[in-house]
């Protein structure tokens, strides 16, 4: 079984696990303000973290290539309130004219 | 319906986001049948493109994952639903189903469960056909980098995380985040990075 499978399995097993969980403990467990703070700010810094981290490096490398294109106009289509699906298509299309035509 | 079509734009970029860093086709359609939360399962896929390790992968994801379990403890009240059915309702707590489901508590209970259980069934159902779409999209491109794959994936990221970006505090946490994440990338193991800024922000929720 390689990582992909062990990652899909494991991830999927945790994640109904957390869902089950929420529908079985007492309220009160989970329901202190600083749970519910750090909660708000965990996906702001993975997320974060993830943005940066397939934008710039290939494996373990730092690089500058046709993504820091795709981020740049990603970061437009988001300051235009443009939504999802143009955000996404527009980094796509930016990223893929660098990289076909330089 | 737009909740359906933006569901169906994540699904589709989720496929072929998986696809491109390597999962296949099956793992990918798991990936939406079992797991079943948007950001959990991008950030799965984005830890092992990044030649991060399972573990690395699994744990970002179950960080992400965690709202789900709080998603419950709000909804467990409410719904009151015990065996199967609370199986089936704990699968579907996610953003969407829970977020109007309490949309629709000033109109009662009954609209309010209803609110929940159609958006949560339209949503897993939406959302596993389009990502079947975008895994096999993406498999019949080839090189994905000629379609601009490679930059659709930190988009779609950016785009899950712009509307959290609501004050300064949050945006300066996103931006401290992924500078440590860049900086770290050349000296830690890849997925290392990213996992140790759910640990920034646990300590600047405690000290907060």
């Amino acid at each position: 079984m390689n990582s992909y499978w062990i990652a899909t399995i494991g991830t999927s097993v945790i994640a109904f696990a957390l869902k089950y969980s929420g529908h079985s403990v007492p309220e009160k467990w989970l329901s202190h303000p600083k749970i519910q703070r750090i909660n708000a700010l965990i996906p702001i810094a993975l997320l974060s973290a993830l943005v940066a981290v397939q934008s710039f490096s290939e494996k373990s490398k730092l690089m500058i290539d046709q993504r820091l294109v795709g981020l740049g106009v990603a970061i437009i289509a988001l300051l235009l309130k443009a939504p999802f699906p143009i955000v996404v298509i527009s980094a796509a299309v930016s990223s893929a004219v660098i990289y076909n035509w330089f | 319906m737009s909740v359906s079509l933006t569901v169906g734009a994540y699904g589709v970029a989720f496929g072929a986001a998986a696809v491109a860093n390597g999962f296949t086709v099956l793992q990918s359609c798991l990936l939406s049948l079992l797991t079943f939360s948007g950001a959990s399962q991008f950030a799965v896929i984005g830890v092992l493109g990044a030649g991060g390790s399972a573990i690395s992968g699994i744990a970002t994801a179950s960080l992400l994952g965690v709202r789900n379990a709080l998603y419950g403890v709000i909804m467990a009240p409410r719904l009151k639903v015990r065996g199967l059915k609370r199986v089936l309702a704990a699968q579907i707590t996610i953003d969407e189903s829970t977020g109007v489901a309490l949309g629709q508590e000033l109109r009662g209970p009954d609209e309010m469960r209803k609110g929940f259980w159609y958006t949560g069934v339209g949503v897993f159902v939406f959302w596993n056909l389009f990502t079947l779409a975008g895994a096999l999209g993406a498999q019949a491109m080839g090189d994905i980098r000629a379609f601009g794959l490679d930059s659709a994936v930190p988009a779609a990221f950016l785009g899950l995380v712009w509307p959290r970006l609501t004050g300064n505090f949050e945006r300066i946490l996103a931006v401290g985040c992924a500078i440590f994440a860049i900086v770290m990338t050349p000296i830690l193991p890849a997925g290392l990075p990213i996992i140790a800024t759910a640990f920034i922000a646990i300590a600047v929720g405690l000290k907060k």
